[in-house]
């Protein structure tokens, strides 16, 4: 398939979430597509408050089995997360085991007052019981098929790809 | 992770090979030489994102969670095994700290049964010191597959993870290794530490490595090593970038080796004066403990271009990484 533009879906999510009226919301995304997703989010929902980022690695439980990510890069809280509404982004929901790891670092950062999960696409899967709030668009992919989120020449969009036999689960 | 080839894994000498499994992952860290750029290079950059720890509510992460790791010492050491111990606690182990000098080996029991011991309480890990050159190489040879050991200074052999957190300091100030002139000053006949900082330097592709040292204090077949050796400091330290100080230790001091502490110091000690033919922004580095008017004046040791307080916190984030690396996909091999 084409790769299919994540705009009118950021801009739902960014609706959706206005709606829900977070009072100094902080927004962090999971890397590296959650990030992207954030980044959009951020400056359509123009906040105030800076953007967090968070490489989950040193908190996943395949750790033992497949070793490190070789790619891992720094989470960064710019705004601390104590006492804080937390809005939470990554690109696909799909295990959520992800999301698992994403709320045991940021809790090693702090106490906050709410986390809301707001991710682009969710497709089914789940092997935790972790569900997101704010849905860009559900899908369903093929049993082999992963959701692959890219940045390229300013485009965030996503397609549908056979998922290689060692991709690591979202 | 970073992996070596086949090809790559048979070219090895035998003592850097058994650093690496059947598949050419890192499984022990003994030595730096036979480690590949790549695989130096992702320990560095792992230890990049460990950074930044220090500023966390809580300064874990449970990547060694369960595991158990000992620190086994059998020459006394309080800094390193420090940072080894603060090290694999970030990293949610559980650590044992064994002076061993003081314990087993001294009713007589071996190293290797000191270490089966401890191996048969389920023991993840060994951070092995050990006054005698091998002991680290010893002890991985003798234990099962999933075993990981962490070699923190052996005799004059090496002392791998010291020379990484030295080039964690170097690429942190320098920005890079390419193009860069670096010399290493003192005891280097005694020192583990320059023998790893030097294997480290030229696979990282420094541009020149110079040893300085009295003749006394520098083996004869150093050269063999890519290095330029010297004598006389201005002409070592003319344009130098990055300054290693080694410890001297005071034991050599009894006439043989060194003349006296004030003849050497008047010759070797780096002071300000000397610094002035080096680049204006180089860095002056020292495993500590320092010996000030010694090895090094203080006005130097505690000046602008020191980046000794540097090398000791980055040690903590690069023996997690290297820790992370060894351990890192284990399950399947139980």
């Amino acid at each position: 398939m084409n790769p299919v533009s994540l705009d009118p879906i950021v801009s739902q999510m960014t609706a959706n979430l206005r709606d829900r009226n977070l009072r100094n919301p902080i927004l962090i995304g999971i890397h590296t597509g959650g990030a992207w997703v954030a980044e959009r989010l951020h400056a359509e929902l123009a906040l105030s408050s800076k953007l967090g980022t968070l490489d989950i690695s040193f908190y996943r439980d395949d750790f033992s089995r497949v070793g490190l990510n070789p790619k891992v890069k720094s989470s960064d809280l710019p705004e601390g997360v104590e006492d804080r509404n937390i809005i939470l982004v990554d690109d696909v929901l799909h295990t959520g085991r992800t999301i698992r790891a994403a709320l045991n670092e940021i809790f090693s950062y702090g106490r906050p007052a709410s986390v809301t999960l707001a991710v682009a696409l969710e497709r089914p899967g789940r092997e935790l019981p972790i569900e997101a709030s704010i849905v860009g668009k559900a899908i369903e992919p093929a049993d082999k098929q992963q959701a692959q989120v890219t940045l390229k020449d300013n485009q965030l969009s996503y397609q549908l790809v056979d998922s290689s036999a060692n991709a690591q689960s979202t | 992770m970073a992996r070596i080839s086949p090809d790559q894994l048979r070219s090895l000498p035998p003592d850097s090979a058994i650093q690496f499994d059947s598949q050419g992952h890192l499984r022990h860290f003994l030595t730096i030489s036979g480690v590949p750029r790549e695989a130096l290079t992702q320990i560095l950059d792992t230890a990049e994102s460990f950074m930044t720890f220090g500023e966390r509510e809580i300064k874990k992460v449970p990547l060694l969670r369960g595991k158990t790791v000992v620190n086994l010492f059998f020459e006394a050491s309080t800094r390193t095994r420090t940072t080894f111990e603060l090290a694999a606690k970030r990293l949610s182990a559980d650590v044992i700290n064994m002076n061993a000098a003081r314990m087993s080996t001294s009713k007589g029991e071996t190293i290797l049964d000191t270490v089966r011991t401890l191996e048969a309480m389920h023991t993840d890990l060994f951070v092995v010191r050990d006054s005698a050159s091998g002991a680290s190489h010893l002890i991985a040879r003798h234990l099962p597959e999933y075993v990981r050991v962490i070699n923190a200074g052996d005799g004059r052999h090496a002392h791998p993870t010291q020379a990484m957190l030295d080039m964690f300091t170097i690429r942190q100030k320098k920005g890079g290794f390419e193009g860069l002139k670096v010399a290493i000053i003192g005891d280097i006949l005694h020192s583990r530490v320059a023998r790893s900082q030097i294997h480290a330097l030229a696979t990282l592709g420094v541009d020149e490595i110079r040893v300085i040292g009295p003749r006394t204090l520098i083996p004869t077949e150093i050269e063999s090593m890519g290095v330029t050796v010297t004598s006389n400091m201005s002409e070592g330290l003319r344009d130098i970038d990055v300054v290693m100080m080694l410890r001297l230790q005071r034991e050599r001091m009894d006439g043989q080796l060194v003349p006296s502490e004030q003849e050497y110091f008047s010759q070797y000690g780096l002071t300000e004066e000397k610094l002035q033919v080096a680049d204006t922004k180089a860095i002056v580095m020292h495993p500590g403990p320092i010996n000030r008017g010694l090895e090094i004046a203080s006005s130097v040791a505690d000046g602008d271009r020191s980046v000794i307080l540097s090398q000791v916190t980055n040690g903590i984030a690069v023996r997690m990484s290297i820790m992370a690396t060894l351990m890192g996909g284990t399950e399947a091999v139980r």
